[in-house]
């Protein structure tokens, strides 16, 4: 048995660029983790499309606007409707403290804020992933 | 299991997806499923898309598999494989960036994979991926390779029909042309043909071409293309038909399968024979022998011997 993470990193919304998602993407690779990475502008069907056919474990969701807290919850929901809610849902990007608890009512399980070590993430990854 | 199996039958994705992932990570149970569900394969047919990084494999794809789905309707399992990190273990796979509008298509399966330290451009988990989307009923399937260059060996054991993409002005073309990987093409694409230099290369791969035995069956032909412009697309994919009808016709596709399951049984043995010699107690007498070697006791072709002869004896 030689079991790795996989991640689908993906930035809903039509804001932007991409470059925190995509230092999160290294970050997970050097931690050894298969991290599958879709581009800017995807719609939360497509990303939760994609997480259920590429059996991810973790969702790490990125935003620079306020669109967030209806585009992270939406993933949620649709994994819900899915029965797929045991992928673990993250957040990074521009996200006030305010947004924060109704992200995590939602389904969204650790928001992190600008600033945040990479390694805090990786960790907390690895604590809370489905075995 | 059961369950596995009622659902993969009714051509479940998750369930594929899962299985996958399980034949992956190697656990014994896929590979329980897969002998289950052998009589459900050998119906899809395999296209491998291969070629150098960034010449455009995972678009080439994209455009053609939304023309198979607009022209033929026909459901189609994608597996694109990128290299995995030698050093962490991780890997980016990055080529769903460029099929972001074939995820919500109902037909359509999409796998990427890490090579996971295997070598040839495919992932020793390649090769059930794709019986797993066979099984799901998968009409098509395409397999994108690694890229990287010369060691894109285990794609033609693998696909039905291989493509090798190319593009004009990657330096030195002719040296490419000698490093002897054309010999897997079926087919050649000549990508980004909206770029100069198309006509040359194409010059350069038809004489390479003319340097192969007149009385061939199979003449790979040359289809320009311009993949982000969706050019040529038709044509190409008019040229994989054409290569599946030929093999079909001459009963060469029958061959070719029977050759490449070959292949596969000699693989299977091979790890098979290497899991027992590294096998916890062959290892200490491996030691062992080893040392005997140091010592000169004896040489190490007898001590090599010595272990055939324990794995021999079960
Ligand atoms: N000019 C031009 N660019 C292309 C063409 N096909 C692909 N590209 C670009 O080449 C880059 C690499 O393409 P990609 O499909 O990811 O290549 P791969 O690494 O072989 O899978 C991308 O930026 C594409 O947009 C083409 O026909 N013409
Ligand atoms: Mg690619």
């Amino acid at each position: 048995m030689n079991k790795k993470i996989r991640v689908v990193i993906a930035k809903p919304g039509l804001d932007g660029h991409d470059r925190g998602a995509k230092v999160i993407a290294r970050a997970c690779r050097d931690a050894g983790m298969e991290v599958i990475y879709t581009g800017l502008r995807q719609t939360p069907e497509q990303i939760v499309e994609t997480a259920l056919q590429e059996d991810a474990d973790v969702i790490g969701l990125s935003s620079l606007s306020g669109a967030h807290e209806h585009l992270f919850s939406r993933v949620c929901e649709l994994l819900r409707e899915k029965n797929a809610e045991d992928i673990l849902v993250i957040g990074g990007g521009v996200i006030p403290e305010d947004d924060i608890p109704a992200l995590e009512k939602a389904g969204v399980k650790k928001v992190f804020t600008p600033g945040t070590p990479t390694k805090e993430i990786i960790e907390y990854i690895k604590a809370n992933v489905k075995k | 299991m059961v369950d596995i199996i009622e659902s993969l039958k009714a051509g479940d994705k998750r369930a594929a997806a899962r299985l996958i992932t399980k034949a992956e990570n190697n656990e014994k149970e896929a590979f329980e499923i897969l002998k289950k569900l052998y009589d459900n394969t050998g119906n899809a047919y395999v296209i491998g898309i291969t070629g150098p990084p960034g010449s455009g494999k995972s678009t080439l794809t994209d455009k053609l598999v939304k023309e198979i789905r607009k022209k033929y309707n026909k459901k189609v399992g994608i597996i694109a494989v990128d290299p995995t990190s030698p050093f962490t273990g991780g890997a980016i796979l990055g080529d769903r960036i460029r099929m972001q509008d074939l995820s919500l298509d109902e037909g359509v399966f999409i796998r990427s994979m890490g090579t996971r330290g295997h070598l040839g451009g495919l992932s020793k988990a390649t090769n059930y991926a794709v019986k797993v989307l066979d099984i799901i009923g998968m009409d098509y399937i395409f397999i994108e390779t690694v890229g990287v260059g010369q060691s894109e060996v285990d794609i033609v054991k693998t696909a039905d029909t291989t493509v090798l993409v190319m593009v004009p002005g990657l330096g030195d073309d002719i040296q490419a042309i000698k490093a002897g990987i054309m010999e897997i093409a079926d087919i050649f694409a000549v990508n980004k043909a909206d770029r100069g230099g198309t006509d040359r290369l194409v010059a350069e791969i038809e004489m390479m071409l003319d340097l192969n035995p007149e009385n061939t069956p199979w003449k790979p032909p040359i289809v320009k293309t311009s993949a982000v412009s969706n050019k040529g697309v038709t044509e190409l994919l008019d040229a994989i038909k054409t290569h599946k009808k030929f093999l079909k016709e001459t009963d060469l596709l029958k061959t070719k399968r029977i050759s490449n399951i070959e292949t596969e049984i000699l693989k299977i043995v091979k790890e098979e024979l290497m899991s027992l010699i590294t096998q916890k107690e062959n290892h200490d007498k491996r030691k062992r022998l080893a040392v005997d070697v140091y010592h000169k006791k004896i040489d190490p072709f007898t001590a090599a011997d010595c272990l055939i002869k324990i794995i021999k004896g079960g």
